[in-house]
């Protein structure tokens, strides 16, 4: 390895080819440049995902009803389903120590607010105060509902971003009276939310003054809750399906739903979502380390019959060496030696101009599905890894042939 | 030095066989220098090759420095070939991108020597051979009479048994053809044993000893009076 005469060599033939050499290197550098770069945008794409499911607590479970499909005990399919608040309440008791955040959902529909002479249209509904971190907004002003709020049927509201700049403009809305359908209600507070706008164009009332004031009696819409995490996403992702099944059938049960019918309870169940994103992410990556894969493969081909030329271009030399006495074994080290060293800078070179650019460009890429492309040390480390062995494997049969090599042939003269 | 004994060696071409030696009984005494001689096809080459272990005989005993040399694998061929004998050839067979120095001392990585000492050993024989002052030129830079002088200093450097040299003036003019059997005839008198293929009957006088061979048989081997070529220089 550290042998001065055969580093020497391996200069002097990269000197004498500079042209040769710099090309079979820019298909080892190009190789390895599209694989991390492809990595690369592997990760980015999961960053970019995971970054989609914090819009909503990651582990959310939704429920919401529609009509039976399916004959069931003497009633007709077709029937509406409404889910009511003992439904939420029994639910809630019953997995207290499971749940991490919970909330009955009733909406409120044709919810037209009005403020002085500003007025839209906007998805109004009555919630509970966990409903903040199920939705995972924050607020930037005021407070959100609490549960003072909700016991006593306080006329206050909550309202999205969206909602404060198209009614209230620059002033400060919080103490001021808009109108729900009208019906005055006080506003507490504004709040921001992950989701965009689409998610800041809301507002929420406490789900009892939601439920008395719009003629709501114990009807909900909607539930909606997080479990107690877990140590890893598997063991969350058993649990929230174990939560879900269980849900399903006690809802069934309560609504005297068939058990087969699909169409009344739905529960969708974000974790199961991620994990398929996580899946298809997987997909992806296995892909794209598959392309990679054969680049530096068609990388490998090219050292590989450009050594093919070296040994055979140096066939005479290499009978000369056998005659002084080379051993076999020396002339496949020095084959091995130089494919290895041609292939591991190039790679290198790759490498390092594949990482300069996702540190570069990296940051700068904004779009939904990719964030922040980046490679880890470790799959740095493992292309090195790969390079090696694929330098190896370029010079095995140039090497090879060049140990087989007989000298009486080599130095017959022509 | 070199005994042989009976050495037959064929070669096979599709369905032919081409018996080119046909049992060779052959013998040379340390110090000797020996000429082999003969028209092309006659098989001398093929017997340099076996002598220089780059091809093995059909049938026969082959004996170097009382060592027999028979079964041998390309690993003990290589370091027989590196302890016992020293090449020259007719085409020089010089290592291009290397210099004159560092052709030299070549046989000695071989044998594992540290690049230091292997150097000073290499370039005591460049002195031997007169080319210190070309010790960092590389071959192409000298001319034909300088680059056999730079194979010869190599073929010596790891202090053989017996030198083996194949028609080494055969791409040399005449005078300079003289220098170099000038050269070897002095590392003769050293006491090296040195075989000489050559065609060239000037060439075969100036050693002690002819063998002629011919449809690979030895048809007449004599001693000689050296001419010394030191005269003709």
């Amino acid at each position: 390895m550290f042998d001065l005469e055969r580093w020497e060599e391996i200069f002097e033939t990269i000197r004498k080819n500079k042209l040769r050499t710099f090309l079979t290197g820019l298909s080892v550098a190009s190789g390895i440049f599209i694989l991390v770069i492809l990595l690369g945008i592997g990760e980015g794409m999961r960053n970019g995902i995971s970054a989609e499911f914090e819009q909503d607590a990651a582990n959310i479970l939704y429920v919401w009803t529609g009509r039976t499909s399916v004959e069931y005990k003497g009633l007709n399919p077709g029937r509406d389903i409404r889910l009511k608040t003992t439904d939420f309440q029994t639910t809630a008791k019953k997995y207290e120590n499971d749940l991490e955040y919970k909330s009955a959902v009733y909406r409120i529909w044709n919810g037209v607010v009005t403020y002085k002479k500003e007025s839209g249209s906007y998805r109004v509904e009555g919630v509970l105060p966990d409903y903040q971190f199920l939705e995972n907004s924050s607020m930037t002003n005021g407070r959100y509902l609490n549960y003072s709020d909700h016991e006593n049927y306080e006329k206050v509201v909550v309202i999205g971003n969206r909602v404060s700049n198209d009614l209230f403009k620059d002033a400060d809305p919080i103490g001021k009276y808009l109108e729900i359908s009208g019906i005055n209600f006080k506003v507490i507070g504004v709040f921001t939310d992950p989701g965009g706008e689409r998610e800041e164009n809301r507002v929420y009332v406490p789900l009892s003054t939601g439920q008395r004031v719009f003629n709501g009696q114990n009807y909900i819409n909607n539930m909606a809750f997080t479990l107690q995490s877990e140590d890893n996403f598997e063991a969350a992702l058993a649990a929230s399906n174990k939560f879900s099944s269980e849900l399903q059938q006690f809802l069934k049960e309560q609504h005297t739903i068939a058990p087969e019918d699909n169409r009344a309870i739905n529960i969708n169940n974000s974790l199961e979502n991620a994990k398929r994103f996580y899946d298809l992410m997987d997909m992806i990556k296995f892909f794209f380390w598959g392309v990679g894969i054969c680049t530096i493969i068609a990388g490998i081909v090219g050292v590989s019959n450009i050594m093919l030329i070296i040994v055979k271009e140096r066939t005479k030399e290499i009978g000369v060496r056998k005659a002084l006495g080379a051993e076999p074994l020396s002339i496949v080290v020095m084959v091995l030696h130089e494919s290895i060293f041609v292939t591991a800078i190039a790679g290198l070179v790759g490498l390092i101009g594949s990482l300069a650019l996702l540190e570069l460009v990296g940051p700068m890429i904004e779009t939904n599905f990719i964030a922040n492309p980046s490679v880890d040390f470790g799959v740095a480390l493992t292309t090195v890894i790969i390079l090696i062995v694929a330098g190896a494997l370029a010079g095995f049969f140039p090497a090879y042939r060049a140990a087989r090599i007989k000298p009486i042939v080599a130095l017959r003269d022509e | 030095m070199i005994e042989i004994k009976d050495l037959h060696k064929s070669y096979k071409t599709g369905s032919n066989s081409l018996h080119v030696l046909k049992g060779i009984n052959f013998n040379v005494a340390e110090g000797e220098l020996v000429s082999i001689m003969g028209s092309s096809g006659s098989g001398k080459s093929t017997l340099l090759n076996i002598l220089g272990m780059l091809d093995e005989a059909d049938s026969g005993t082959y004996t170097l420095d009382n060592v027999p040399i028979k079964n041998l694998n390309e690993k003990i061929a290589a370091r027989y070939r590196n302890k016992f004998l020293g090449f020259i050839f007719q085409s020089f067979n010089l290592i291009n991108y290397k210099t004159a120095l560092d052709n030299v001392a070549l046989p000695l990585y071989y044998q594992g020597m540290k690049r230091k000492e292997r150097l000073e050993r290499a370039m005591a024989y460049l002195d031997k051979v007169g080319l210190t002052a070309w010790a960092q030129h590389h071959p192409n830079e000298l001319s034909g009479g300088q680059k056999q002088r730079v194979a010869i200093a190599r073929a010596l450097a790891s202090d053989p048994k017996v030198l083996l040299a194949d028609e080494p003036t055969g791409a040399l003019d005449t005078k300079t053809s003289y220098e170099v059997m000038d050269l070897i005839q002095k590392i003769n008198e050293e006491g090296r044993t040195i075989l000489i293929v050559t065609h060239e009957h000037d060439i075969a006088e100036m050693t002690k000893r002819i063998v002629n061979l011919k449809d690979g048989v030895i048809i007449d081997d004599k001693k000689v009076d050296q001419v010394k070529a030191m005269q003709y220089v």
